[in-house]
This record gives C-alpha cells, structure tokens and sequence, in this order.
C-alpha cells in the first residue's frame, strides 16, 4: 500500500514536468509560395531526406450513388502513369530513384505521401505533380487496379472483421453516405468509367484546397519555388465539400450476422464528439479510461486481463467531418460472445456512471501528455501531423499548446463528457460468427 | 496495430531487413559494447526528438522450445508482463503507461524481444523495469490461467479465423520435416492448453540471462551515459550457463511437396510455392546477399520481372512477387505467389509464373537489373535512419541471429558487390523443383466437396550450369 503511494506521488511531480514540455525541438514555419500555395515546413537536417504529406477535404463520402468506390479507384490508379509517362515508365521512374509515392482515401479526405531522397527532391515533386495534374488512366491500367480492388473487396467479404465493420457502419448511417462501404460493392466498382476518374481529379486537387506539410532537408525558399512548379497546372479552386450533418442511428441493440469463423468478432458504437467540441479533450481522457489505453483501460482490464475472453479490446474516438462516433471492438470464441458483450456493456454502464478516480484521471493525463513527443521522431509522421493540425484548423503553434490543454482537463470534465456524450443504452453492437449466449 | 504481437512472419521480417537495410559508407554508425555478464549492448544516437527507444531481445525463441511444448516462448513473452518479486501484475505496463511510453514485445522462431519508447528522461525508468523481469518473474496459476485464453483467442484471431493463416501454417508444417520451424510460433491449440507453469518456469531460467540477451538503444541518448546506465541496472545480473543453440538438421529433401486447402471462405485462389535456403548464418552462406538481390528483381515491386509479365503484360494475375527471409539462425527460406486475375484460371497464372522461373533459370539475370535492385537497397538504409526502431529492429535481429554490428554497417559494400553472375548462381542452386513446397488455397467447391488441386508441381528439367 505504501509503496503504491509514494509511486504515486511522484510521478505527479513527472506529470508536471511532461506537461510543460514543449514536444521537442519542433519549429513549424508557415510557408507560402510566390503563387499563393501554402505549406507548413519543419526544416531538418538530420538525414538527407524530405518527407511531404498532403490532404483535400472530400473523400469517398462524395461518390455518387452507383458508383461508391471511386474515390479509392481514383487514389489507386493516381501512381498508374501521367503525362508521357505509361505505367511501367512511371513506375520505374519511382524505383530507380528510390521515390515513394502513394494516395489514398478515406470518407473525408483524400491524402497523398511522398518521400525522397534529397538529391532527387526535383524529379520527386515533379512527378508528384504530374501525377495530379495529368494522370493517364489508360484503359488497361485502370482494368488492371479495378481487378485488384475487386479480388480484394472478395477477400474482404469474407472476413470478419470488414464484415462487421460494414454491418455497423451501414447501421449508424442508413441513406447517407457515411453508411455506404469505402470501396464500394463489386457492381459499383464495375460501374466506374475512366471518365469518372479523370472528371473526379481536377474537382478535388485544386491548389486552394491543397493542405501540406513539409519535413526534412529543404528550406523555405526551395520549398516555395518547388510548390509553385510542382501543383501549377491544378485548377486554381474546388467546390466546397459540404455533407448534411447527421446524427448516428443507434438503437442499443445487439445485432448478429451469421459467419462461419470460430471466432467472433465484435464491433459497437454510440454517438461521439466532433473535433471542435470544447470537451474534445476531456473525451480524449475519458476514451483512454474506457478502452483507448493499449495496457491499462477498463476494458482491456475486464476483459482480457481478468477474463482472457480476447486478445484485443478496445476503443476509440472517431470525428467525422459531419458527424462524430464513439467506437470499439473486440474478437473473442464464439463460445464467450455471451459473456464478454455483458462485460462490455457493464464497462460502458459503469464509466458513464461517473465514478472515475483520481489517481485513474492522473494516470490518462500523463500517458496522452507524456507521450505527445513520441509522434515526432521521424519525418513523415510530423508531416503526417503538420497536415493534421491544418484540417483541423488548431493553430500553427498547437503542438506546443496541446498538453496544456490536456493537462486543463479536471475531474468535473470528465464526469461532464461521462454524463452527457457516453450512453449505455445507445451502445449498439454488431456481432460476425457463429456466437453463443447472447439474449 | 499489434498488441503484444507475434513477429512468426517470415516473409514480413524479411522485408523489414531488405527495406531497412544500410548503405553508403556507414549505415546506423552504432556503439557496442559488452558488459562484464555478457550482456551485449548497442547504442544508435538519433537526437531528432527527445526521446528513446529501448529493445532488449533474447537469443531465444519457438525453435528453442523442447519437443511438444510448442508455443512456450511466445506464452512467456505474454506472462513477462505479469508480477516480479517486487512488483504486482500488471504494474510494469501501468508504469509505462503513466510516463507516457509505449510498448510491446515480439517472438519469433529464434528470437523474443520487448521494447519501449519513452521521452529521454524516462529512459532509466525502462531500463530499471527491464532489467527487473530478466531476472525476477513471479508466476502464479491464477495469473497464467487467464493469460492462456488470451493466447488462445490470439491464435484463434492471427490463424484460425483466417483460411490463409491457416494454410501457411499447414505449409511450414510441410516445408520441415525435422527442424522445429516446421512448428507454429504461436503454438499448436492443443499444446497451448496444456502448458503448465513448471515448464514455462523452467523456459524462463533455463533462457533469459543477461549473457543471452542483446541491449538496443536509438534515440536521444549519449553512449557514456548509456552505458553507465546499463552497468548500473543490468550489470548486477549475474551471467548463468546457457545451453547451445543445436536444433535438429534437415534431411536432404527427395520430393517435392503440395499443400491444398479448400475453404467455403476463400473468395479468390491463391498459389504459392517456397523453398529451403540459405540464410547469413547457416548454409551455403555465399548465396544469401545474392539471393536479396533476387528477391528484388524477380518478384520486388511494379517493375520485377514477375509483375511486369503477369500482371501488366499479359492480364493473369492480380498480384505476385518473391521474397527471401534469410535472417534466420539456421536455415532461410525463398517463396514466390501468385494470385490469379478474376476469371483467370488458376493454373494459367501458375503456367505464367513458371515460364518466368524457366526463363530465369535458362538466361539468367542481367547486370542492369541487378544494378536497379542494388541501388533501390542500398537507398533504403539511408530512409532507416528516419526513425528509431528501425535501427534497433535491424541491428538486434542481426545480433540475434548469428551476425555482428559490422555485417549491419557493411550490408551496403556488401550488396553493392554482387555481381548478376552470382545472383544467376544462387536462383540455380535454390529454385529445383524436388526441393519445393506448395501451397495452394481454393475456394470451396460447388457441391461441398474440397476442390482438387493441381497434381504435384510440374517437373522441369535442372538447368544447365
């Protein structure tokens, strides 16, 4: 007992430290290109490297209805040649260079990553900008990449997970495009033409709507200079991505869909936060209480570490542009879905009850405080967050201030965001196998 | 994300080395050292952010484990989180936890490893926490009870509910007859479930030892002061005898072999076929850089031969490569795949693949293709200074495995040396067909009964040396 207290008391004293600690020698400069092009750079010298991340708003929540799956279409056919370059041509231009160039997309954003090395630093943005600025999508390579989004989209039909997440997500969002599957459905990956590619670039990559972070060896002025060259041919401006606001249906109800697999898997979700609501950060605590925590939440407490009844469990925010949810997950025997649903509902139950302690609220500040540095140790993940902080629009010096604002969470907060935002009775769960025990 | 995960893929391992590899002159520039217990110690300066990352990995792993008694070493590495004489279960995470780190821990065939990363002034505390379980694990049945379903539901979630998982499995089990990588990392379910606390014990003394283990630090930390902090903490442990690492031998194999599975999960069919190799250690050790090279060439990415003719050329495949895993203690291995096109039948891409490995075997590989690869390889250990845990992945496993922190720093001199005549050599000498294994994944067939697979790999005639 006492030795637990002394512990205690002094990683308070830790815990102070940790939060007035800026996140490490991270010097964001904002630059902007002679032709209006904006970019957040952190100047590293350390190895001969540039990492660039990149986002604009408007994901696979804009596919039209029929042809859902486009937008990942789109950031999968992006590396499959541009300008006088075919596929093979461009590819091999990457390789030889050692280039990493890739896209995706999620609902919100689509996204693209370069990373080079120094001395190819031209040639790599050139063909960052070729690739959005004229893709090919000659016709066999776009066959070529909708053979594999359609072998993959089989594989993943018939895995539980993806299973599960597709059954919760077309739940909480029916008739809006949040509930429509990313990838689409193989009908609607069939359905997109080259022409939809090709008329969906120039609508998204446009330089306004360019958000990018910069990292590595590269100063202000070359990075001006490249962006201006490297997006010049984009058009100047897109329309605005714009979704109906909505709400999450969740009925509290446990859902099941019938697998074959030995072992089920578990989703659940309720109605969560967006990013700028003013208890995002008592919920960023709160969530690492409940299930956020790898080691140390309450659900991987009674579930795992009490009971053994799954090797992961968890939970986590998840803020969307128009909506917002809180979600988990856990994969457990079929023989056990019974009894770990009653736990994880019991969990939810006794957190939104209130009743978090001291020393557990302590603890969740100092691990999100403490461990705030350890996204900044390599290039690409401080780009990664340099284009985060811009989407969310948090302020050039946020990574500094972000502790602090961590650190402000008190005790009535949390028990505020418990009693208002986590609703056991919405918890609404989707179950993929074969399980036993559930009423 | 993992979580206290399992790193039993070979081919995953193998491309983290051949990303991760070195180059130019110097590649991680590490300081070694040795303490008087044994304990080998690496230290790799990286002071972008404040903040370090401590591995410490054991020469030891499911190989290791004795004869029916599969799945101990990673069982272990679950329980190495639980009590120490002085500290109750569960502590050691919540300590970690509370000072922002994060951590987790691997098995694989030869090696276990844990690690954290933490911000610089929390460094000792890892080390003082580490350098405890090494030496003071307090087991009881109620704490391995508990953890046994855990490992359970991580089998049933990595292997059993996955038709692919389970044919890999399958197929090592084939591709071994007598050496114990034939075995599952994670263990076979049965044995899982009846391993009890006097062996895992006994596993635990007979192995973790400071003069079996190897000490990695990246980040933000000075050598001197890294090495004042490992004598303090671990250099009391005192060294124990270790027994050798002697795993039974290969018997030559004489026939080639095939593994079907038909499961009503498998939505597309899948081809597979691997091959015994030489690794860094063990072996006909001279085919091990060329046969990276191979690797790349053949099967490595958009532009490999294989890539290019089936998937961009002539439409049969969806995707296909080649990898090589030759990190291991003893033997390596070398694997090509191919997955068919939707409606492209299976045995038309495997037809392609092998007129590829015809053609390979025939001509050769020419010196530009090889100066491609090289330069692609010797590039990537450059992007492995980026980050911290690269370096202590790379530069442990090494350790581990038989090699030392100048083979790491020389890896570019080394790959850069090959010549296409030795990466010529090496595919002649591992790709015969009587000494492969195939795995082949099939969807159910139409009336319920298992598809059949193809007949037994097509013999083709030895190439001409």
């Amino acid at each position: 007992m006492m030795r637990h207290f002394r512990a205690l008391a002094g990683l308070l004293v830790l815990a102070l430290v940790l939060a007035a600690a800026p996140a490490g020698a991270v010097d964001i400069r904002r630059v902007v290109s002679p032709g209006g092009i904006e970019a957040w750079l952190v100047e590293d010298r350390l190895a001969p490297i540039i990492s660039l991340e990149l986002a604009v708003c408007g994901g696979a929540a804009t596919d039209p209805t029929g042809k859902e799956g486009l937008a990942e279409l789109v950031a999968s056919t992006l590396d499959e040649g541009a300008g006088d370059l075919d596929s093979q041509a461009f590819q091999s231009r990457l390789e030889d260079l050692s280039i990493s160039l890739s896209f995706s997309a999620d609902q919100d954003a689509m996204r693209g990553s370069l990373r080079t090395l120094s001395r190819n630093r031209d040639e790599a943005f050139r063909l960052l900008g070729l690739a959005l600025a004229s893709p090919r999508f000659d016709v066999r390579s776009v066959e070529r990449v909708r053979a594999q989004l359609l072998t993959r989209l089989a594989r993943n039909l018939q895995d539980p997970g993806y299973i599960a997440g597709r059954a919760l997500w077309g739940r909480l969002f029916p008739g809006h495009p949040y509930g429509r599957p990313h990838d689409g459905t193989p009908d609607t990956l069939r359905a997109i033409t080259a022409e939809d590619l090709r008329a969906f670039v120039p609508r998204r990559f446009a330089r306004d709507a360019l958000i990018i972070g910069v990292v590595g060896d590269i100063g202000a002025d070359a990075l001006g200079t490249l962006l201006d060259r490297t997006f010049a041919a984009l058009p100047k401006s897109a329309p605005a991505y714009l979704l109906p606001d909505v709400a999450p249906l969740t009925d509290g109800r446990t859902h099941v869909v019938e697998h074959a697999t030995p072992q089920s898997t578990i989703l659940f979700a309720q109605p969560g936060l967006r990013r700028s609501d003013p208890d995002w950060y008592a919920a960023t605590v709160l969530n690492y209480i409940l299930g956020g925590g790898s080691f140390s939440s309450r659900l991987y407490s009674e579930v795992r570490e009490k009971r053994g009844l799954a090797y992961s469990v968890y939970s986590y925010l998840a803020p969307l542009g128009f909506s917002a949810v809180w979600a988990g997950g856990a994969a457990t025997a079929n023989a056990a879905v019974g009894e770990s649903v009653t736990v994880i509902r019991s969990v939810w139950y006794d957190v939104a009850a209130g009743g978090i302690g001291a020393e557990e609220l302590a603890d969740a500040k100092r691990y999100i405080t403490g461990s705030w540095p350890l996204r900044f140790t390599d290039t690409a993940a401080i780009a990664a967050t340099l284009v985060a902080v811009q989407i969310e629009g948090l302020g050039i010096d946020y990574i500094d201030r972000r502790n602090a604002l961590v650190g402000a969470v008190s005790a009535d907060d949390v028990a505020r965001v418990a009693r208002r935002v986590l609703d056991p009775e919405k918890l609404t769960i989707v179950v993929v196998g074969r399980p036993d025990g559930l009423k | 994300m993992t979580r206290r995960a399992m790193a039993g893929h070979l081919a995953v391992l193998a491309a983290v080395l051949a990303v991760a590899g070195p180059a130019g002159a110097k590649v991680f520039e590490p300081t070694y050292f040795a303490l008087a217990n044994g304990l080998e110690v690496v230290v790799v300066e990286n002071h972008r952010a404040p903040v370090v990352t401590q591995m410490i990995w054991y020469k030891v792993g499911a190989a290791d484990e004795p004869a029916g008694r599969s799945g101990i070493a990673h069982f272990l590495e679950h329980l190495m989180f639980k009590g120490t004489q002085t500290r109750a279960p569960g502590e050691f995470s919540a300590i970690v936890a509370r000072n922002g780190g994060r951590e987790n821990a691997f098995t694989s065939q030869d090696y276990t490893g844990y690690f954290q990363t933490v911000a610089a002034d929390r460094l000792e505390l890892v080390m003082e926490l580490e350098a405890d379980r090494m030496t003071n694990l307090a087991l009881t049945d109620a704490q391995i009870e508990p953890e046994r379903r855990v490992v359970l539901e991580e089998r049933g979630s990595r292997v059993d509910s996955d038709p692919r998982s389970i044919l890999s499995e399958q197929v090592q089990a084939a591709a071994w007859l007598n050496h114990p990588y034939r075995l599952p990392v994670i263990g076979w379910r049965h044995e899982i479930e009846a391993i009890g606390r006097a062996v895992i014990v006994d596993f635990y003394r007979t192995w973790y030892a400071p003069n079996n283990a190897v000490l990695v630090v990246a980040g933000d930390v000075e050598p001197v002061r890294l090495r004042a902090l490992a004598e303090k903490y671990y250099g009391p442990i005192p060294a124990r005898p270790v027994p050798p690492r002697v795993r039974p031998a290969e018997p030559p194999q004489l026939a080639p072999r095939v593994v079907t599975l038909s499961d009503a999960r498998v939505s597309q069919p899948s081809w597979s076929r691997r091959w015994l190799a030489p690794s860094h250690r063990a072996g006909e050790r001279g085919h091990a850089y060329p046969l990276e090279l191979l690797a790349k060439v053949f099967g490595g990415g958009a532009t490999s031969r294989l890539y290019r003719a089936l998937v961009v050329e002539q439409e049969v495949a969806v995707s296909t490569g080649a990898w090589y895993d030759g990190d291991a203690w003893d033997l390596g291995s070398f694997g090509l795949w191919v997955a068919p096109r939707p409606g492209v039948p299976l045995d038309r891409a495997v037809a392609a693949l092998e007129t590829e490995v015809t053609k390979l075997l025939a001509e050769g590989v020419r010196a530009e293709e090889v100066e491609r690869a090289r330069q692609r390889l010797v590039d990537g250990a450059v992007f492995a200074r980026d980050d911290l845990s690269t370096a202590a992945r790379v530069l442990g496993k090494a350790l581990v495995t038989g090699r030392s922190v100048g083979d790491v720093e020389a890896w570019p001199e080394r790959i850069a040396a090959v010549t296409a005549e030795q990466v010529t050599a090496a595919a002649r000498a591992i790709l015969k067909p009587a000494t492969s294994t195939t795995g082949v994944l099939l969807p159910a067939a139409a009336d319920g009964q298992a598809g059949r697979g193809p007949a037994a790999p097509p013999v083709r005639p030895e190439p001409v040396r």
